[in-house]
């Protein structure tokens, strides 16, 4: 018996001390993300450039915009990398992020079914989003309080319709992140807003095609920022400001511009420096 | 129909690969359901057996209590270890949060109660059997429990796979505490989940059978050993 | 700690009442058989003796000392012994670690029980895959081995073949050689014979005879003891 529990008490604790060890070699910051960026595969492609260059390790945890956001303001991340322009400087203003700089964007694009039963398609998500109503036909909204969510509410408020009063007939809120809610979407053959890099690298579409696109108002900006260390004072700035000098300089954007989905580009860097 | 079939060419095609990112997921998966399930046994089973043979007030509730929180929702376990492991909570300090050992943690706390109460139910069917042997041969109540754990030990292997196979499976709480950070915290479950979001649903499924197919194996060998040790020990 | 003095013992459980009135002395040295038909009270009599069980009026004593733990060193062989789910030696040498003996002494003492009882070959058997015969010799060597003054044996062979029986009856023979107390119950009429100095017999719960075994069995003073002997009773 006491042989089998020291052996047993052994493996426990080489278990633990491995599983400690995978990470505490290294540096390494935690970014707060969306899931638009995680799942499009971008980090894939951009952070292995950066850790080559500066031994810098980025765990990325993806969440929606304001999860993420939420996320820091616990002080659980470093940096901030969403897309909530109104929602990123209201955290700034709060005093929970520092310098909040634009990196680059996509667009967000109306997808539905291919045969289009609204007649939604065209270049104005507005009048889109009225046909929609009309006929009303299904609409599978992310209800997750991300960026997406967020400009989706914006887009609605300016078609003049309250989503809320629809909630549970032809408006479906799903609470669920990009993937899930296309996934619900694409078995329901409902309409939906998703940002083109998650869209691009979704795989389960079905029926599903691009409704509207390239109307101005479905530009979707993101941008960066470290978090306040006056308000939680662990926070790595030295790496996280590198990560973001990183993302922002040459060498960040134009990774971000080379990154392919099937052959098409789906960010476009735009910082100002 | 095709797309099942499609993920098991894939699941097939994942493993002959030996992808080491897969790998690493899969030996991840194992290495913390596996120190979790260790840890919820050295607790449990002891407080199992004294649930089981103690007589002292306040046991009953003990036992209502370990047997509801059998089926604890792991987001909500997720979401407390989050809470307690966060900078802003209480240990925060330790800065555990999105590593291995907070998943380890999370899941520890999850099927500790599992552990609890089947050992319980267990070692109270041996004590009816074994209750007037101890006694008269002079064992106090700690000897009694150490001596029952060890002789229901071909019992207990079950609740040990039965939560090894609760951990291995769930997503709550290693997805909230571990973050699914790719290289870090991603294990089989976060996998599976992240594929399914990214609309890849014949690779999440591949996943999902390398992970059926692992509790099979590990369940397969466990009974035959116990098979033997049964037959070997009476 | 002898004699044994029971002072008007009572148990009763679920309202129903198992023994009644039970008083007695029981001296040192003898063997003595507590007979009667199954469901007299011989087991629930011998538990209390043992401390298992509290009356629920009356006491037990020890020489002197009253309550239901007696001073001094006794053991008790049940019907159906429980094997711990290891080897015979490790079985013995777990009594022998309850009863806080040192390393060296327990080895020893273990040791020589086995022998005592002719599985010195099977020592390190699994206990649970021996045969019930074996197992009941184990369980005497395991309650033989903490040297006690009284040995409580309940119906030993009453779950055994004739030939496992007869190894259980030499085995305790020897015990008794050794100079331990006998104190054992059984409804076997042979096996009262063969085992007892003094005979102690119950019927429905009270006691209804004490007699040394050659009187006993060749003029019985009560009716029913009279009628056991001679099998008249349905049970007998």
């Amino acid at each position: 018996m006491g042989m089998t529990r020291r052996r047993l008490l052994a493996a426990l604790a080489a278990g633990l001390c491995a599983a400690r060890g995978a990470g505490a070699r290294e540096r390494f910051i935690t970014v707060a993300s969306t899931t638009s960026t995680e799942q499009s595969g971008l980090f894939g492609h951009l952070l292995p450039a950066f850790q080559k260059k500066t031994g810098i390790q980025v765990r990325v945890v993806a969440l929606g915009t304001g999860q993420a956001l939420d996320m820091a303001r616990r002080g659980d991340a470093d940096v901030v990398f969403v897309h909530d322009k109104a929602a990123e400087e209201k955290f700034v203003a709060e005093g929970y992020g520092l310098e909040r700089q634009e990196v680059m964007y996509n667009d967000f694009v109306l997808v539905g079914p291919r045969d289009d039963p609204a007649r939604a398609r065209g270049k104005d998500i507005v009048e889109g989003l009225r046909r929609i109503r009309a006929a009303g036909a299904p609409f599978v909204s992310r209800g997750d309080k991300s960026g997406t969510h967020a400009a989706e509410l914006r887009f609605w408020k300016v078609a003049g319709i309250d989503v809320a009063a629809n909630r549970g007939t032809w408006y479906k809120d799903t609470g669920s992140g990009m993937g899930p809610a296309l996934n619900t979407a694409a078995s329901l053959n409902a309409y939906i807003l998703a940002d083109r890099g998650t869209w691009l690298s979704f795989k389960n579409r079905r029926d599903l095609d691009i409704v509207v696109e390239g109307d101005t108002r479905l530009l979707n900006q993101y941008g960066v920022m470290r978090v306040n260390p006056a308000k939680h004072p662990h926070v790595k700035q030295a790496e996280g400001q590198q990560f973001i000098d990183w993302l922002i300089g040459d060498d960040g954007q134009k990774a971000i511009a080379d990154y392919r989905i099937g052959g098409q580009q789906s960010f476009f860097p735009n910082a100002q420096r | 129909m095709n797309e099942i079939l499609q993920s098991f060419v894939a699941a097939t095609a994942l493993v002959s690969q030996a992808d080491a990112r897969l790998i690493h997921i899969i030996l991840l998966s194992l290495q913390v359901s596996g120190a979790a399930v260790a840890l919820a046994a050295l607790i449990g089973m002891p407080v199992g057996a004294v649930l089981a043979i103690g007589r002292f007030p306040g046991r009953e509730s003990l036992i209502v209590v370990a047997n509801a929180f059998m089926g604890l929702p792991a987001v909500v376990v997720g979401l407390i270890v989050y809470l307690l492991l966060s900078r802003s909570g209480p240990l925060g300090v330790l800065g555990l949060l999105f590593t291995p050992t907070a998943m380890i943690i999370a899941q520890t706390l999850l099927i500790t109660p599992l552990m609890a109460a089947l050992t319980r139910q267990i070692v109270e069917d041996a004590w009816c059997e074994y209750a007037e042997q101890l006694r008269s041969l002079g064992a106090g109540w700690v000897d009694s429990a150490a001596t029952l754990l060890w002789d229901t030990r071909f019992s207990l292997v079950t609740i040990v796979l039965a939560g090894f196979g609760r951990a291995v499976a769930e997503v709550g709480t290693v997805m909230i505490v571990g973050g699914n950070i790719d290289g870090v915290t991603r294990v089989m479950t976060t996998a599976i989940a992240l594929e399914t979001t990214r609309g890849d649903l014949p690779l999440a499924l591949a996943l999902g059978v390398i992970l059926v197919a692992l509790v099979l194996v590990l369940n397969a060998a466990t009974y035959w050993i116990r098979e033997a040790a049964q037959r070997r020990y009476g | 700690m002898l004699p044994l003095v029971l002072e008007d013992l009572g148990f009763e459980a679920g309202g129903r009442s198992i023994l009644q009135g039970i008083s007695a002395r029981v001296e040192a040295g003898t063997r003595t058989v507590i007979l009667g038909h199954n469901g007299a009270g011989k087991s629930v009599l011998m538990r209390i003796c043992h401390g298992l069980l509290a009356p629920t009026s009356g006491q037990v004593r020890w020489t002197g000392a009253s309550g239901p733990v007696p001073p001094g060193r006794q053991a008790m062989v049940f019907q159906r012994p429980v094997m711990l789910r290891r080897s015979a030696l490790a079985n013995v040498l777990y009594a022998l670690r309850l009863a806080k003996l040192p390393a060296l002494e327990r080895r020893r003492r273990a040791g020589e029980a086995l022998e005592q009882v002719g599985l010195a070959d099977l020592a390190h058997r699994p206990a649970r895959v021996l045969s019930g015969g074996e197992q009941q010799r184990l369980a005497l060597a395991r309650a033989w081995a903490l040297r006690p003054e009284v040995l409580f044996l309940d119906e030993p062979t009453a779950s055994l073949d004739p030939s496992a029986s007869r190894e259980v009856e030499a085995s305790i023979q020897a015990i008794h050689a050794g100079g331990t107390k006998i104190i054992m119950t059984t409804h076997n009429l042979g096996q009262a014979r063969r085992l007892a100095d003094e005979i102690l017999f119950l019927y429905e719960g009270r006691l209804v005879e004490v007699a040394p075994v050659e009187r006993f069995f060749s003029q019985p003073r009560s009716a029913e003891a009279a009628a056991f002997i001679q099998g008249e009773l349905p049970w007998g």
